[in-house]
C-alpha cells in the first residue's frame, strides 16, 4: 500500500505530517518512508536515517560516433526537446535539455548514438527506527529536471513492505504526478486560508486526473478562516485530522523535533488515520 | 529602445522551502513599490500554486492559451499489436492490450511528449496531439500591472510557461516605460521553474525562515543562484519563531557573503491580511510585518538603482 502526503501550496506542513506518521508506524508496522521532494529534501532531518548506500541518480543521454555519422539530421528532429542541432559538421547535444526518452539513439538509421549516463542527482539509501527502509533522492545543484530522478527512487522501493509512505514535492505539476500517480491513497496538507483553499483545489484537480482515494489534514488551524472546510463539505473531502496553530510546534519543527514528540497525543492520532485509511482502501478494492 | 531596456531591473523572491513568506513579501513590496517613484510590474512565476493575485485585487484583462506539450495517440484502428511503441517507451506510458481492452492506449499522465512511439511504429498508427497546459493573464491591479499564469493540474513544463510571461512583461515593460522594476514572485524548489524564474535578474531576495529544514533549503538555493551568478540578498521571516535558527543563518550568510537585509517577525497580520485579500501593508500599515517591509523596501531601492 502507497500513501502520498501531497500540498499545491509549500510550507503547509507536509514532511511534518510524512514523518510523524512514519515514526508513529514504524515501531508496529512494517513500512518504508520516501522522500520525494528531490530539490529541497527535508525529512531525513527528522528522521535522522542511518545511509549506508550512495547511487547516482543519471539521465542516458546521446553520444554521437563521428565515424558513423551521415550527418542525416534525423535525430535533430526527432528530439522534441531541442538537445540536439546540427552545427556545420557536427551534431552538438545540449546536455542539460535532454530528458533520455532515448529516440535519437533508437531510431538513428546508422546506429551512431550510443547512451552515455550523465549523472543529475543522487539517491541515498539506509533506515530509520532500526531497519524500516529510508530513501531519499537529491537533485544536483543548477540541474533542471527532478522528475527522472523520483522515478529512480520509486524503482529502488521495496516490494515486501505492509505500506510506503511517499513525502510530495510542493506544486501540481510533473514532479507531483511522478511521486502520487500510483498511490492508493493521498493525504493533502493544507492550510485554512485563500492560499491554502487555491492550492488544495489545484492538488484536487491532479487527484481527479489521477484516480487517487485523497482525504484532508488542516495544518495551522485558527489562523485563517473557514473557507477550506466550507469547501471540502461542499465537495464531499474528508477532514482526516487538524493541527493546531500553536508557538511550541512551530519552534519544535524549526529545531527538528516530530510533531508526535512535541504533542505526544498525535501519535495515537496518526495509528488511528492508518487504519481508517487501511480500510477506506480495502472498501475501495472489494466494493 | 535597448537603453530603455537597461533601466528595467528584475527582482526575483525565492526560498528553497515553500510556505516561508514569499507571496505575502511580495505582495507588500508591490504595494508599496506603486506608492513611490520605483514603480513595478509584477509577475507570479509560482505557475503550480499561483497566489499572488489573490491578494492584489487583479482583475484580468487578457487570457491566453499556454499550449506547450504534446501527447502521444494511437489510433486503434491502424494498430496492428506489434508492441513497437511498448518496447521502445521509457516512461511506462504505454498500456498494454487486455480483455477489456484490445487495443494499446498511451497513459496521458505519464506520456513524456518524446517521439520514440511515433517513429517506432510501422503502422504510422501513432500521433502527437498538441495539449493545453494552461492559461496566462495580464491582469490590472490597484499596484500596477500584473502578469500571472494558471498551469492545469498534472500538467507539464511550468519552466516554459515562467519564461514565457516574464518574456512578455519585459516587452510590456520595454514598449510602455514608466515602471523602472519587475518583482518576480517565485516558485519553491530549486529545479526548472527556480531556474526560468530568476535567469538574468538583477537580484534575488531569499526569504529565510529559521529552523533546520529552512536553513537546509536556503542553503540549496543558494548554491543554485551561486552557479547561475546571480546577486542575491537574504530577509529572514518568522524571527522570533526560533531564535537559535535566526543565529544558524546570520552565521550562514557572512560565510557566504550575503547581506540579510530585512528581519520580520511573526505577526498574526500577514495571514489577517491574507485572509482579507489584503497586502499587510494595506491591511495593517503600522503592524510590526509591515515596518520591518517597509524599511525592506527602502534597502531593496538602494541596492538595485544607486
Amino acid at each position: 500500500m502507497k500513501i502520498a502526503i501531497a500540498s499545491g501550496k509549500g510550507g503547509t506542513g507536509k514532511t511534518m505530517v510524512a514523518t510523524s506518521m512514519a515514526a508513529a508506524l514504524a515501531p508496529i508496522h512494517n513500512i518504508q518512508m520516501l522522500d520525494c521532494d528531490v530539490e529541497a529534501p527535508n525529512a531525513h532531518l527528522f528522521l535522522n536515517p542511518t545511509i549506508n548506500e550512495i547511487k547516482p541518480a543519471s539521465i542516458n543521454i546521446p553520444t554521437i560516433d563521428y565515424e558513423q555519422c551521415i550527418l542525416c539530421g534525423q535525430c535533430v528532429d526527432i528530439c522534441e526537446f531541442n538537445a540536439l542541432a546540427l552545427l556545420g559538421d557536427k551534431i552538438e547535444v545540449f546536455e542539460q535539455l535532454c530528458h533520455g526518452c532515448g529516440s535519437c539513439s533508437i531510431h538513428c538509421p546508422v546506429n551512431a548514438i550510443t547512451e552515455t549516463p550523465r549523472k543529475i542527482g543522487e539517491l541515498k539509501f539506509g533506515t530509520f527506527n532500526k531497519n524500516r527502509p529510508f530513501l531519499f533522492g537529491e537533485l544536483t545543484i543548477s540541474e533542471p529536471m527532478s522528475t527522472p530522478i523520483i522515478r529512480q527512487l520509486k524503482s529502488n522501493m521495496k516490494d515486501d513492505v505492509e505500506v510506503t509512505i511517499l513525502d510530495s514535492p510542493p506544486g501540481a505539476s510533473c514532479s507531483v504526478v511522478a511521486t502520487l500517480h500510483d498511490a492508493d491513497y493521498v493525504i493533502l496538507v493544507t492550510e485554512p486560508t485563500p492560499f491554502g483553499l487555491h492550492d488544495l483545489k489545484q492538488m484536487i484537480g491532479v487527484i481527479s486526473e489521477t484516480g487517487s482515494l485523497a482525504g484532508v489534514i488542516i495544518n495551522r488551524d485558527g489562523i485563517g478562516d473557514s473557507a477550506v472546510e466550507d469547501f471540502l463539505s461542499k465537495n464531499g473531502y474528508p477532514i482526516l485530522m487538524k493541527i493546531p496553530y500553536q508557538e511550541n510546534i512551530a519552534e519544535g519543527l524549526a529545531s527538528g523535533k516530530l510533531l508526535i514528540d512535541i504533542i505526544p497525543e498525535f501519535e495515537d492520532a496518526f495509528l488511528n488515520l492508518y487504519e481508517m485509511i487501511k480500510e477506506q482502501i480495502h472498501e475501495e478494492i472489494y466494493h | 529602445m535597448s537603453s530603455l531596456n537597461k533601466v528595467v531591473k528584475e527582482l526575483v523572491i525565492l526560498s528553497g522551502k515553500g510556505g516561508t513568506g514569499k507571496t505575502s513579501i511580495t505582495a507588500a513590496l508591490v504595494h508599496l513599490a506603486s506608492q513611490s517613484p520605483t514603480k513595478s510590474i509584477f509577475v507570479d512565476a509560482d505557475v503550480d500554486a499561483a497566489n499572488l493575485a489573490l491578494v492584489t485585487s487583479a482583475e484580468h484583462l487578457e487570457q491566453h492559451d499556454f499550449i506547450s506539450s504534446k501527447l502521444a495517440q494511437i489510433d486503434p484502428e491502424r494498430c496492428n499489436l506489434c508492441n513497437e511503441c511498448y518496447e521502445v517507451c521509457r516512461y511506462d506510458a504505454i498500456e498494454l492490450p487486455t480483455e477489456a481492452n484490445p487495443t494499446y492506449r498511451v497513459i496521458d499522465l505519464l506520456c513524456d511528449g518524446c517521439v520514440s512511439c511515433v517513429y517506432s511504429c510501422p503502422q504510422s498508427a501513432i500521433k502527437m496531439i498538441d495539449q493545453q497546459d494552461g492559461v496566462w493573464f495580464f491582469s490590472s491591479s490597484p499596484y500596477g500591472p500584473l502578469f500571472h499564469a494558471e498551469l492545469f493540474p498534472a500538467a507539464e513544463n511550468s519552466g516554459k510557461l515562467v519564461t514565457l510571461i516574464r518574456q512578455r512583461t519585459k516587452q510590456f515593460a520595454e514598449n510602455n516605460g514608466g515602471h523602472p522594476l519587475i518583482i518576480i514572485d517565485g516558485p519553491p524548489g530549486i529545479g526548472c521553474p527556480v531556474i526560468a524564474s530568476s535567469t538574468g535578474v538583477d537580484l534575488a531576495l531569499l526569504v529565510a525562515e529559521p529552523g533546520l529544514s529552512g536553513s537546509h533549503d536556503l542553503r540549496r538555493v543558494v548554491q543554485t543562484l551561486e552557479h547561475f551568478q546571480i546577486p542575491q540578498v537574504i530577509c529572514i521571516n518568522k524571527a522570533n519563531l526560533y531564535k537559535k535558527g535566526v543565529e544558524e543563518i546570520k552565521y550562514f550568510a557572512e560565510e557566504n557573503n550575503i547581506q540579510i537585509i530585512g528581519e520580520l517577525p511573526f505577526d498574526t497580520s500577514i495571514p489577517k491580511a491574507m485572509v482579507q485579500s489584503k497586502p499587510v501593508t494595506v491591511f495593517s500599515p503600522n503592524s510590526p510585518a509591515s515596518n520591518e517591509i517597509k524599511k525592506l523596501w527602502e534597502k531593496l531601492q538602494k541596492i538595485l538603482f544607486d
